[in-house]
């Protein structure tokens, strides 16, 4: 069975990852620190008595989870680069799409890794009261992780091969980005105000649509992005 | 130099559009008309004064660079995936730059038009977000083909990237509308009939032959040298080997 080989193949990829970053903690450890840092600077980037910080909490939220997320998506195919490890990936008996799709589940981890310390970090410092919304905010959370790690993987791939790999990353994948953290921003504040979450209906079937048409069209693209 | 050796460049040099490319010298010529027209024998419009004429190069930019120029790149992307053709990804690339001119255009002329009848350079508005993000797309393009070496890589990776940008374009045009809109709804492109009135439609639309004609002269001069790159990097290849 092709199918069953392919994600057994991309599981095991993925365990691989996340073993080695279990291990060494060296993109995580950045990647949180930063987030931790980037929230408590943004809350001194404005002034608390013009705007409320309540007001404030989704937008930066989802700003410093974009930044910090690229820490991550970096060192995915980076990582493979040291003694040629992706020519190990490149010549087993599996599909190309193995190797993506293991990659990418490798960075969902990561991502939920960083949202499980940025999300209550936020709510902490900024003094959100999320209640019941706190699971709409996880939902919200795990819909717009897929889309940035579906498209960030796939030109984390690319830009390995290029000469400035990380510095290129964010300008190719951040308008990429864009409807994401606008949706899920959008999202997120209209149930840490309270509103029911049928008034965010539009933005959520805009993360999820995105995740369907990125997820499905990075898989296919990524066997173009390897040498023959 | 021998005689027949010089010759024999300036020929080459014509074969390719080299010094005196006419195709280029006439959509000048057009652009030059059109504008001539525009700001002399086309009616003022009475609500927003001088500031409309702005129009007859800032919508005329806007259809070539979004449908044409990067239609083309998407299309010339797409076949190059299929058969790859590398005259195919000098095209897409081509097609990309000139159309990156033609989006700053665009941009330009928006705010200043702006300024002076909405009372603002810019407004996080649909379709201005929309030609931003695409021209920071389009520029990402451009400086990921100038990172990657490998010249097969490099249009693989162009056409990816390009095929990816045109999936996308749908969802920023759905996110940014999901706020809402100021820009002018259109007035000439729009099912019903347009409703310019005849003087300024004449000029609109020989705005927009011009335009396109000076894409086409432009594309034509790029392509031209992508291809003379791309035999230059050929016989280099060769004297090494």
């Amino acid at each position: 069975m092709a199918g069953t080989s392919t994600w057994a193949a991309a599981l095991v990829i993925a365990r691989k990852d996340v073993a080695v970053e279990v291990r060494t903690r060296a993109a995580f450890l950045s990647a949180t620190v930063f987030a931790l840092l980037a929230a408590a600077i943004f809350y001194y980037a404005w002034d608390p008595t013009a705007v409320s910080s309540l007001d404030l909490a989704p937008g930066v939220l989802w700003v410093i989870f974009t930044f910090s997320g690229l820490l991550g998506l970096n060192r995915s195919f980076g990582a493979e680069l040291s003694e040629r490890a992706i020519d190990g990936l490149l010549t087993a008996p599996i599909a190309r799409e193995a190797i993506f799709l293991g990659k990418a589940l490798a960075n969902l981890a990561f991502l939920i890794g960083v949202q499980l310390i940025a999300i209550p970090a936020v709510i902490l410092l900024y003094n959100v009261p999320v209640g019941r919304a706190l699971w709409g905010i996880a939902a919200v959370g795990l819909l717009a992780a897929i889309g940035l790690v579906a498209v960030g993987t796939l030109f984390s791939a690319m830009v390995v091969n290029t000469r400035f790999a990380e510095l290129l990353l964010p300008m190719v994948a951040l308008p990429f980005f864009v409807p994401v953290i606008m949706a899920a921003a959008q999202a997120t504040t209209t149930l840490v105000a309270g509103r029911p979450i049928a008034e965010a209906g539009g933005w959520i079937r805009l993360l999820g649509a995105f995740d369907l048409v990125f997820a499905a069209a990075c898989t296919v693209a990524y066997p173009f992005t390897i040498e023959r | 130099m021998p005689a027949d050796e010089a010759r024999s460049e300036r020929a080459g040099s014509r074969k390719r559009g080299g010094p005196f490319d006419w195709v280029f010298v006439v959509a000048v010529a057009a652009v030059v008309a059109t504008i001539v027209r525009a700001v002399y024998f086309t009616p003022v419009e009475a609500r927003q004064g001088a500031a409309q004429k702005i129009f007859y190069l800032h919508a005329p930019s806007a259809f070539v660079a979004l449908y044409v120029a990067f239609g083309l790149m998407a299309l010339a992307s797409a076949l190059y995936l299929w058969l790859r053709d590398p005259r195919l990804d000098q095209l897409a690339s081509s097609s990309a730059e000139v159309g990156l001119a033609f989006t700053t255009v665009v941009l330009v002329t928006g705010p200043i038009w702006g300024k002076t009848v909405w009372g603002a350079w810019w407004t996080w508005d649909a379709r201005l977000t929309l030609t931003l993000f695409l021209w920071l797309i389009i520029l990402g393009y451009l400086v990921l083909r100038g990172a990657v070496e490998d010249r097969q890589l490099r249009a693989r990776y162009s056409a990816v990237l390009a095929l990816l940008a045109a999936l996308l374009i749908p969802f920023i045009h759905l996110s940014v509308y999901l706020f809402r809109t100021l820009h002018p709804q259109p007035i000439v492109l729009k099912p019903s009939a347009p409703s310019l009135p005849p003087e300024m439609l004449t000029t609109f639309l020989m705005a927009l032959a011009s335009i396109l004609l000076l894409y086409v002269a432009l594309l034509r001069a790029r392509y031209a040298l992508a291809r003379a790159y791309a035999s230059a990097d050929a016989a280099d290849d060769e004297a090494y080997a």
